[in-house]
Formats: structure tokens, C-alpha cells, sequence
């Protein structure tokens, strides 16, 4: 097998705080292999944001990683010193976040971003660097860029600046893309062609991406691979297709279960009663467990861990082979 | 642009006009000035003389118009006690006055956006802290209290600095400097930093707030995402943003230095047009008050018409939202 772009172990991520120290990450493994999409769902304070931001080292005080391993094509990338790290930010990571209308700094021309990004991590001179920033405007889809470059951030819609902002982050043909819910702030006809974007984008140059969103119309549409996160740790993990139609978690049973469909049949959307815990309250054992139909005594007392189902990963007690019987 | 200016400078002219009423007003009520510049014992006849050689003796709307029009040439009278012309007596005092307003307010920014920038990235330290502390001081003591330590310290315990005057001035023209001499510059530092404390101490205060709020930002956060510098960020986006409120402030508050600056002339002896307006309301020298007047809110209006354009010219976003609404 060839070495996965993108190779997190075990992570843990914890906000201390004067009242207690929050775990809001405990526990999450995962790969992304060259030019595969992977989608990270989950409800939201279920860490997908989070899990995004550790790997690209922006977790802000009181934030920390405190256990687990980032491997970034081979080479560990947690608790660089900073300046190393901001090395791969942009560079080795691109980075889209959620609202298009406040990720761009609205004193600086478009131009001069992306310029500004581009000579930060190569030695293209700044002409040259200009016509690079064209044609990255161009790639992303913004009509007339020799044009449009010289623009400020309000002069273009939500759906361009989102364009922008992807542009900002390939600028440097990263080795992955962490789109952290980047069509939630978007109208739902340019949600698509923004989709289609990254995806494009992910394609032509092999690039990873880790998509973070909780529309599950995005990750079916979009994504190679989808894990599902509750409550700081993956609940599964596995091929969209799989995941989507056969959800083996008894949450993830629930999510697929609460998309609408137009197909007409007359049942009604289940719902997953209650709420995800908080992260100072987290129940032992299974953190799905009081909302769980299936729920039996060993969820209340022992964490489930990954169980491999075929191509799927579950962390579930229905699935320990032991217990199946029992169960 | 061109139309956004022009509107601008219509209001102006208005709050010009405004202020040239109240100018005028005093004169007819702040007491009969003839009383005040003649001895108990002149006769009537030569008060009414006195009285129609300065052509206090027309009829209201005359003397306002003619009031407003010599205004308008720079002619604002004859003061009552030097019987000399307004216009030369402020345009000698002027430089000394406007010198030390720069050179305070030069310092408060510099000073003042330094000590901000650092206290907003380096909040924890000591440092930070001390600032703070000072920026208190700075904020509640009152200028006169500044000044007279200032001089206690530097001028009688320790000898450093002169107490009072300008030092040695040269003359360029018709403006006088004290900024080519050794003395001068002496004498300027206690006055400027009596003037600039309390504008600095706001202006840091205000840096550090609007820094701390930039930093917390969508697009500073993508910033770092981006890989950019350190530097890059806090003083290129972080500080260009910081600074658009700052602007404002800093020149709003360059008005207020130059009508502050009568508290420290006064205490300094600074021979500028502070010092002259304290000793013309204590002589009733209404000429030199209405002028003083004037002056300063010229000086305010034009300060706020350069703010409103200096904004739109950081700012990208009012540039086009003033072009839209024209």
C-alpha cells in the first residue's frame, strides 16, 4: 500500500480551563491516501472543526495536543516548532474555512492575498507571481481575472470570495486541503459548483482533501471516503457508498436516517433523540450510549474501540465478535 | 469621490459660518470693550470717539458684515491691549503653538501605537502590564499637575531641561522654529510630552483594543492558515486593520491638542497662541478671543474634512460605498 498523504494516530486534543480540562478530541485515527476525498461529519461540538485545526496546528490556547501522532506524507507534523509549521501551512496544507465574507482581509486587493501567499512559499518574483495568481483565479472559475485581480474583498459575492479563497488555498499546490464547512455559508445553487470545485481541484493535482461538513448530501456527492464523528472520536469510518447505505454505528444509523429524501415514500425522518453530551459531561463507556436504542450494560462501562466490518470501521460493542451472540 | 469631498467641504463651510455668529456675538455682549481701554477719567466725548474710530458705534448687521468680510481677508481687528492687528499677533504665535501641537502629537501616535502593538501581542508580560499601569496615570492626571512634576524633576531637582520658553528660535521667513537649535529642542520636550501623554495613553488603550479584536478575526485566523509570517500578519493585516479607527481618533484629538495646548503654555510659558488667548480673557481682549475662536475651529473642521477623506482612502469598502451613494 502506498503511503497515505495524510496519517493522524490516536489523537487527543484538550482545552484546559480553570473549571476542568475538556477533551474534545480523544482517540481519532485516520488516513488520507493521494487524491482521495475524505468527508468528517458529526453533529455540531462533535470535534470535526477541531480535528481540522490540529492537524494544520491551529489549535489557540488553552487548546492542545496532548497525545496521538499527525503524519504528513511520512513526516510528523504535531508540535513542530512554530515557524517550522507555518512552513507547511499554506505550503504543504491549504486551508479553506466556513464564511467566505470574513476569511479575506478587507483592506488588501485579492491580488496582493495571493500574491502575498504565493511569495511567502516560493521565490517567484512578483510579476511572476502575479500571472500565477491569475491563472489560479482562472482555475477557480472567476470570469475575466487579469480583471478581477486587482479587486477588494466586497466587490466580489459570497460564492466568488469563496472561489478566492480556494484560490488562496492551492495557491501553493498543497499536498491537502482541509475544508472546514466550506459551503455552509453559501447559497444552495453555489454550494454545488463549489463542490464540484474542490473536487475538480482534488482530482487534476492528486490532492487530499478532508472535507468537514454536516450536510450529508455534500459527502455523498463529494466524498471517496466518510467518518462520522461523535462526541470527539470517530463513531465510523468507511467508503461513502458503505457508510450511506449500510450504517453499522447505531448513530450513524440515525443520521443516515434523518436525511429527507425526494424519493416519496411516506415514512417519517427519524430522529436521533436527545442531544450530544457536553465535553465536561461525557458519560463513561460508549459517549452515544444514553441516546442509544441498542445500548446494554458494557456500553455504560467500557469505550468501544475501532472494529474493522469489512471495508468499514465501527467502534461499537454490537460488533465485537465476542458478543455478537450475546447481542 | 469628487462629489463625497465637495459635500464635505459645503458642511464645513457651514459650521464655519455657524462659528462666526458666535465670534461676532461676543462682542456685543461680552461687555463694552471702550470701557476697558481707556482710564476712568476719559471723557464722553472720547469715548464716543474711541468708540467710532473702531466703528462700534453701527448698527449690528453692519458690523457683522463687516466683521465677516475683513474674517474672510484674514483681518480680525485691532487688539484692545497691544493695538496691534489680531492676524499678526496670532500668525507670530502661531508656529510655537503648532510645533508643539505636531511634536506632541507625533509623539502620541509613535509612542502610543508602539506601546499598543505591543502591549495587544505580548499581553503577559510585564511589560504589557506596566504599560497599562502608566496608561492610567496618563488617562486621570490632569495636564497642569504633568507639567508642573515634569518641571519640579527635570528642571529644578535635576537641571536638565529648561523650565519655560522656547529656547532659541530661527526665523524661515515668517514662520519661527525652535527645532534647529539645541535649546529649542530642549525646551520642546517637557511641553510636548505634558501635551501628548493623555493622546497617547488614548491612543494605546485604543490600539491594544482594536489589535486584540483584529487578532480574533475570520481572516487573521486564515492568515495563518495561509502560512504567512508572523510578522506578516500582526503588522501587515493585523495592524493596517487596527489602525482605520485609530486614524480617526488621532486626528480628531490633534484638534483638541492645539486647544489644550493653553493649559500647558501657560504652564511652560510657551509662547504661542495658548499663552496669548489666556492673557486676552484676562484683559477682555474680545478681538483676539473671537479670532482664537476662529482659528481653532478651523482648525478642527479642517482636521475632520482630512479624517473623512483619509478613511475612505484606507478603507477600500467606503470608497466605493461613497462613489455608490453619489
Amino acid at each position: 500500500m502506498t503511503q497515505p498523504v495524510l496519517s493522524v494516530r490516536n489523537l487527543e486534543v484538550e482545552f484546559v480551563t480553570r473549571r476542568a480540562t475538556l477533551r474534545a478530541i480523544n482517540g481519532v485515527s485516520f488516513d488520507i491516501a493521494k487524491g482521495e476525498v475524505l468527508g468528517v461529519v458529526g453533529e455540531s461540538g462533535a470535534g470535526k472543526s477541531v480535528t481540522g485545526l490540529a492537524v494544520i496546528g491551529l489549535i489557540d490556547p488553552p487548546g492542545r495536543i496532548s497525545a496521538g501522532e499527525i503524519e504528513l506524507s511520512g513526516t510528523r507534523i504535531d508540535h513542530l516548532p512554530l515557524e517550522e509549521i507555518r512552513r507547511v501551512r499554506g505550503k504543504r496544507i491549504g486551508m479553506i474555512f466556513q464564511d467566505p465574507l470574513t476569511s479575506l482581509n478587507p483592506l488588501y486587493r485579492i491580488g496582493d492575498q495571493i500574491i502575498e501567499t504565493i511569495r511567502t512559499h516560493t521565490s517567484l518574483s512578483e510579476s511572476a507571481a502575479r500571472r500565477r495568481a491569475i491563472d489560479l483565479l482562472a482555475e477557480v472559475g472567476i470570469p475575466a481575472p487579469e480583471k478581477r485581480i486587482d479587486g477588494y474583498p466586497h466587490e466580489f459575492s459570497g460564492g466568488m470570495r469563496q472561489r478566492v479563497v480556494i484560490a488562496l488555498a492551492i495557491c501553493a499546490e498543497p499536498e491537502l486541503i482541509i475544508a472546514d464547512e466550506p459551503t455552509t455559508a453559501l447559497d444552495v445553487s453555489v454550494q454545488a459548483q463549489i463542490i464540484a470545485l474542490i473536487k475538480r481541484l482534488g482530482r487534476d493535482h492528486g490532492t487530499a482533501v478532508m472535507l468537514v461538513t454536516h450536510d450529508m448530501g455534500v459527502i455523498a456527492e463529494t466524498c471517496d471516503r466518510v467518518a462520522v464523528m461523535y462526541s470527539g472520536r470517530i463513531a465510523e469510518i468507511g467508503p461513502v457508498q458503505e457508510v450511506v447505505r449500510n450504517p453499522l454505528h447505531p448513530y450513524a444509523k440515525g443520521l443516515m436516517g434523518a436525511i429527507p429524501t425526494l424519493a416519496g415514500e411516506d415514512k417519517r425522518l427519524v430522529q436521533i433523540p436527545g442531544s450530544m453530551p457536553r465535553l465536561s459531561a461525557i458519560p463513561p463507556g460508549c459517549p452515544f450510549n444514553p441516546r442509544c436504542a441498542f445500548a446494554f450494560d458494557r456500553c455504560r462501562v467500557e469505550r468501544p474501540e475501532p472494529i474493522r466490518q469489512g471495508t468499514q470501521s465501527v467502534a461499537c460493542h454490537l460488533f465485537e465478535p465476542a458478543k455478537e451472540t450475546a447481542a | 469621490m469628487l462629489a463625497f469631498t465637495l459635500r464635505r467641504l459645503l458642511q464645513a463651510i457651514g459650521v464655519m459660518l455657524a462659528v462666526g455668529v458666535i465670534a461676532f456675538a461676543m462682542f456685543r455682549f461680552a461687555g463694552d470693550p471702550v470701557n476697558q481701554m481707556v482710564s476712568i477719567d476719559t471723557s464722553a466725548a472720547q469715548r464716543a470717539e474711541i468708540r467710532h474710530s473702531l466703528g462700534l458705534d453701527d448698527p449690528v448687521l453692519v458690523q457683522f458684515g463687516r466683521y465677516f468680510i475683513n474674517a474672510l481677508q484674514f483681518k480680525f481687528g485691532v487688539s484692545y491691549q497691544f493695538r496691534l492687528p489680531v492676524s499678526s499677533l496670532l500668525a507670530e504665535r502661531l508656529p510655537a503653538t503648532l510645533e508643539l501641537a505636531i511634536c506632541a502629537t507625533l509623539l502620541a501616535m509613535v509612542a502610543g501605537i508602539l506601546m499598543g502593538v505591543y502591549s495587544a501581542l505580548r499581553r503577559d508580560t510585564i511589560l504589557a502590564r506596566l504599560f497599562q499601569a502608566i496608561s492610567l496615570i496618563g488617562i486621570s492626571l490632569p495636564t497642569f499637575l504633568i507639567g508642573i512634576l515634569l518641571i519640579y524633576l527635570f528642571a529644578v531637582t535635576l537641571g536638565w531641561l529648561p523650565s519655560f520658553g522656547r529656547g532659541e528660535v530661527v526665523k524661515l521667513g515668517w514662520w519661527s522654529t525652535g527645532l534647529l537649535t539645541v535649546s529649542g529642542w530642549k525646551a520642546i520636550i517637557m511641553p510636548a510630552i505634558t501635551l501628548g501623554l493623555f493622546q497617547m495613553t488614548l491612543i494605546m488603550r485604543l490600539v491594544r483594543a482594536e489589535m486584540l479584536e483584529v487578532l480574533r478575526t475570520d481572516y487573521i485566523r486564515f492568515a495563518r492558515a495561509r502560512g504567512l509570517t508572523t510578522r506578516a500578519i500582526h503588522f501587515g493585516h493585523a495592524l493596517k486593520n487596527t489602525l482605520v479607527p485609530v486614524i480617526t481618533v488621532a486626528g480628531l484629538q490633534f484638534g483638541s491638542v492645539i486647544a489644550f495646548s493653553i493649559i500647558t503654555e501657560t504652564v511652560f510659558q510657551w509662547p504661542g497662541m495658548g499663552l496669548l488667548f489666556v492673557q486676552a480673557v484676562q484683559n477682555v481682549d474680545i478681538p483676539i478671543m473671537a479670532a482664537y475662536l476662529l482659528m481653532v475651529s478651523l482648525i478642527f473642521v479642517t482636521i475632520n474634512l482630512v479624517v473623512d477623506i483619509l478613511y475612505t482612502v484606507v478603507d477600500p469598502r467606503l470608497r466605493s460605498t461613497v462613489s455608490r451613494a453619489t
